[in-house]
């Protein structure tokens, strides 16, 4: 289930890195659609938190040690919607590019957990 | 030091430093600052006997990266310099730090964020000082 979520949460931020760099190309800033995107990557962040909380109360413990299982858990939640925030005040094309650079550590974080979580 | 030299209001250049490219480099200092600090406290917490060298390195990297940060984002001419600075010496820790780990990696049983240059983060710590003192000239008045 941990696992399946920290693919899903990797390929949507790759997604939406893209999708956010594609803007900047083009030299737009961040628009409705794209606080759209966010906000579903966010929610999956959400989710792989929840999960991954509830698999460690069950007893399941990480490989790497649990503080540091919970350290990304909380950093993967916040990265997107803090690229975002920063995005909304910055209405042009480098919103979208931190936008994007969010979404590529974001990425970087999931591939992190899952060798954290030994998967 | 230059304190007392300009003493421009952050209101009037506040927007230069950590805007446009600016705001790219604000986001990664703010992940870097983050990181490397829950990277020492963690460390530090759990066990700081088995590396100390390489942890107190990551808690000075997490102070220099927040530092940079903040100057970034209250902007105006003093923040510039002390930035501009604290860029320099970043690099110089990378650069220093980096070769210290591949020469005697015994001092140094655990990593740092600056470890080997960065490796362990797509050498983001060795590009980071560059384009942030690349931007930091460029905002000069």
């Amino acid at each position: 289930m941990l696992d399946a979520l920290t693919v899903a949460v990797a390929a949507a931020a790759l997604a939406l890195a893209a999708w956010c760099g594609f803007a900047a190309y083009r030299d737009q800033p961040t628009k409705d659609w794209h606080f759209i995107g966010m906000a579903v990557v966010a929610v999956l962040a959400l989710a792989q938190l929840v999960v991954g909380l509830v698999q460690l109360g069950r007893g399941e413990r990480p490989e790497q040690g649990v503080a540091i299982f919970v350290a990304y858990l909380a950093g993967a939640f916040a990265a997107v919607p803090a690229a975002g925030f920063l995005s909304l005040s910055e209405r042009t094309k480098w919103g979208s590019v931190t936008v994007s650079a969010g979404a590529v550590v974001l990425a970087v974080l999931e591939v992190r957990l899952y060798d954290i979580w030994g998967g | 030091m230059t304190e007392s030299a300009t003493d421009t209001t952050p209101a009037d250049e506040g927007d230069e430093l950590g805007s446009g490219p600016g705001r790219v480099l604000v986001w990664f200092y703010g992940v870097f600052t983050v990181a490397a600090a829950s990277r020492s406290i963690v460390q530090m917490i759990m066990d700081f006997g088995k590396a100390p060298l390489a942890y107190v390195l990551s808690a000075v990297a997490a102070c220099v990266y927040g530092f940079i940060t903040y100057s970034l984002v209250r902007g105006g001419e003093k923040a510039r310099r002390a930035a501009l600075v604290c860029c320099a010496a970043e690099l110089l820790f990378v650069l220093v730090v980096g070769t210290w780990t591949l020469a005697d990696a015994s001092a140094f049983p655990d990593k740092t964020v600056w470890s080997d240059y960065g490796m362990g983060y797509l050498f983001i710590p060795v590009i980071l000082p560059v384009l942030g003192m690349l931007w930091l000239r460029r905002n000069k008045r």
